[in-house]
């Protein structure tokens, strides 16, 4: 989309220390321009420490990160210039009408005035909002409330905008209809989206996945080649007696198998093909198949040893929380 | 720094760089969400002027019946609560203006305010003259009832009035930032209004006039930076009124260092510097926030 070769976002060795918790332990990446970057890990991961530090709303302890061209904590103006901001928790005026808050960023922001009106119908029209401009916001759903934060993001035309968790605590259709706006943001505006989530299937809309765990990158790459990385299928199987199914699958194909969710679990590479196999060689009766390519949940297991639901169950409630809180 | 035009139909915005105009423009709607603010909240209007009225019409006619026979010549007791009431009531709203970010704090759109490219002195400038205007209009619902106390509605008293009604109530919102700056929650700062503006209403002569008060409670008056603001308000009722020069001495005497009457010029010049001293720290403390 863009012919600059600059990098839109450039970390290197960024720290951050809330007194003894190391948040973020010196993380390095740089995200291309126009492209969607997706910042992927569990709660506590860092996530939002390292867009608030992109964001110059805090100071890194050490390292360095430039947006836009600019540095963080230097240039904190041109960086505040050149970004919009999606937060993980919502920020609106609930007592103002929908269009009274776009007015109110748009003369923050020093929006031209004779583009504000515009610009204004234009960003809600894309949100599906502007038949609801003058309802108050606290009136709104979650889902519109992120809808209208979105636009409002987007209302300055920045050159990256920051996601944090946009669709967290939503139902699937308005997760859906978030990421069809998204996905039109990258035909109609010449922009870079920064955004981080933990759903695993949204990674996938991603050109690019840094996944970060205890404040460290474990893997930065495009979701199918993190998915090549792991490589196996998986294949999930019901037999009359597992206990034989998963000693045959070692003697006879030198397969690791073990019992998940109740049934038996492994991963074999083109598991497809695999299949008739099975039914050949095996020597228990199977009464079910079923077989999936690698999903980010397997990246994720692959790179950092536990899935990611493992991950959330200590913080799982401040999830559920905040999830609540968003409605 | 273009932000391309890559769509037909698509309206592209390029956010200006810093300028006198741009800071103004983010006074100016800081301002003007505080109105919208005050415009729609009916409770508060209403909340914070029950207590001026009650203190105007029960304390003041209930006090009246023991202090009429006094040293007060004819003057109705109320007469001399009604300044005092005023500078209650902007004191009051001003505080609950600059109360306001620590809602906006907790409530995350403080967040969207420091993450834009203005300074911090346009959102402080901003919402102090906000909390200004917002107390000013409350004092105005005050002013109405002037004919009730036997106050005229002089046209050069009401400009007066509102001259200094506003002057008290941006230097207040002012103290109130800077103490809101750094506070995380609405119950602290709450809190601490009470402790600071509690004693400085009761040591401001707003309730009893500053004559004759034991030397102790006479320094504590004058050391009060809102005695300024109160006693200006007080000298402008009374040149409008028609009472004996006795009653004056006793009711409106003015404050004192030493032999000196301080001049009601000066006491304004002195709300005014605490106003724009208190607006530098209220500046400081949120550059802080970062
Ligand atoms: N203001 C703060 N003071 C102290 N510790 C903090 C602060 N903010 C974050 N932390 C800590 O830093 C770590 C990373 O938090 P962060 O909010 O960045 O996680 P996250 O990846 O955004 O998680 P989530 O998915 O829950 O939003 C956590 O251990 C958290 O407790
Ligand atoms: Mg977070």
């Amino acid at each position: 989309m863009t012919t600059s070769e600059e990098p839109a976002v450039a970390v290197r060795g960024l720290k951050k220390n809330y007194g003894d918790v190391e948040a973020v332990k010196g993380i390095d990446f740089e995200v291309r321009p126009g492209e969607v970057f997706g910042f992927l890990g569990p709660n506590g991961a860092g996530k939002t420490t390292t867009i608030s530090m992109l964001c110059t709303l805090s100071r890194p302890t050490g390292g360095s990160a430039s947006v836009a061209g600019h540095d963080v904590v230097k240039e904190r103006d041109e960086v505040r210039r050149n970004i919009g901001l999606v937060f993980q928790d919502p920020t609106l005026d609930g007592y103002l009408s929908a269009e009274q808050n776009l007015r109110f960023h748009a003369e923050l922001y020093g929006v031209p005035k004779e583009v504000v009106g515009e610009r204004i119908r234009q960003v809600m029209e894309m949100v599906a909002l502007w038949d609801r401009k003058d309802a108050k916001v606290m009136t709104f759903s979650g889902g519109m409330k992120r809808r209208l934060e979105i636009a409002r993001g987007l209302l300055h035309s920045p050159r990256v905008l920051f996601l944090d968790e946009p669709t967290v605590g939503l139902d699937p259709q308005t997760r859906s209809a978030i990421w069809g706006y998204i996905n039109k943001l990258r035909h109609t505006e010449d922009i870079t989206i920064f955004m981080t989530t933990h759903y695993m299937d949204e990674a996938e809309y991603c050109d690019r996945i840094a996944i970060i765990d205890h404040g460290e990158i474990v893997v930065i790459d495009s979701p199918e080649a993190l998915k090549a990385s792991v490589g196996k299928d998986r294949v999930q199987i019901q037999t009359a007696d597992d206990q034989t199914a998963i000693t045959a699958l070692a003697e006879r194909f030198g397969l690791d198998a073990a019992v998940r969710e109740g049934v038996v679990t492994f991963a074999v590479a083109s598991g497809e093909e695999f299949v008739p196999r099975l039914f050949a060689d095996l020597g228990v009766p199977i009464r079910s198949v079923h077989v999936s390519r690698p999903s980010l949940d397997d990246v994720f297991m692959n790179y950092t040893g536990s899935t990611i639901r493992d991950a959330e169950g200590e913080s799982g409630a401040s999830a559920w929380m905040r999830a609540r809180a968003r409605r | 720094m273009t932000t391309g035009i890559t769509a037909p139909g698509v309206v592209g915005v390029r956010v200006p760089g810093r300028s006198v105009r741009h800071d103004i423009r983010a006074i100016k709607i800081v301002l003007h969400r505080e109105m919208l603010r005050f415009v729609n909240d009916r409770t508060r209007m209403v909340s914070t002027l029950v207590q001026p009225v009650l203190w105007l019409f029960v304390m003041g006619t209930g006090l009246s019946t023991l202090v009429s026979r006094g040293p007060s010549q004819g003057v109705d007791f109320r007469t001399f609560m009604y300044p005092g009431v005023i500078a209650m009531t902007v004191i009051t709203t001003a505080m609950f203006s600059a109360g306001s970010i620590v809602w906006d704090r907790e409530f995350g759109f403080l967040r969207e305010m420091l993450v834009a490219p203005v300074g911090r002195a346009s959102i402080v400038i901003g919402k102090c003259l906000g909390g200004g205007i917002v107390a000013t209009a409350q004092g105005i619902i005050i002013l109405a009832l002037a004919g009730l106390v036997h106050v005229p509605y002089s046209p050069t008293l009401i400009i007066t009035l509102l001259g200094e009604m506003f002057l008290a109530s941006f230097a207040i919102t002012a103290f109130g930032v800077s103490l809101a700056a750094r506070m995380k929650n609405m119950q602290t700062f709450f809190g601490i209004m009470q402790m600071a503006i509690m004693p400085m209403i009761f040591l401001s002569g707003a309730m009893f006039p500053l004559s004759n008060l034991p030397a102790w409670l006479s320094f504590l008056t004058k050391i009060n930076p809102l005695t300024y603001a109160v006693d200006p308000m007080r000298h402008a009722v009374f040149t409008h009124l028609d009472v004996s020069p006795q009653a004056v001495e006793a009711l409106n005497p003015g404050v004192h260092w030493y032999a000196w009457h301080v001049p009601v010029a000066a006491e304004l010049g002195i709300v005014a510097l605490m106003g724009i001293a208190l607006l530098g720290v209220a500046i400081a403390q949120f550059r802080r926030t970062d």
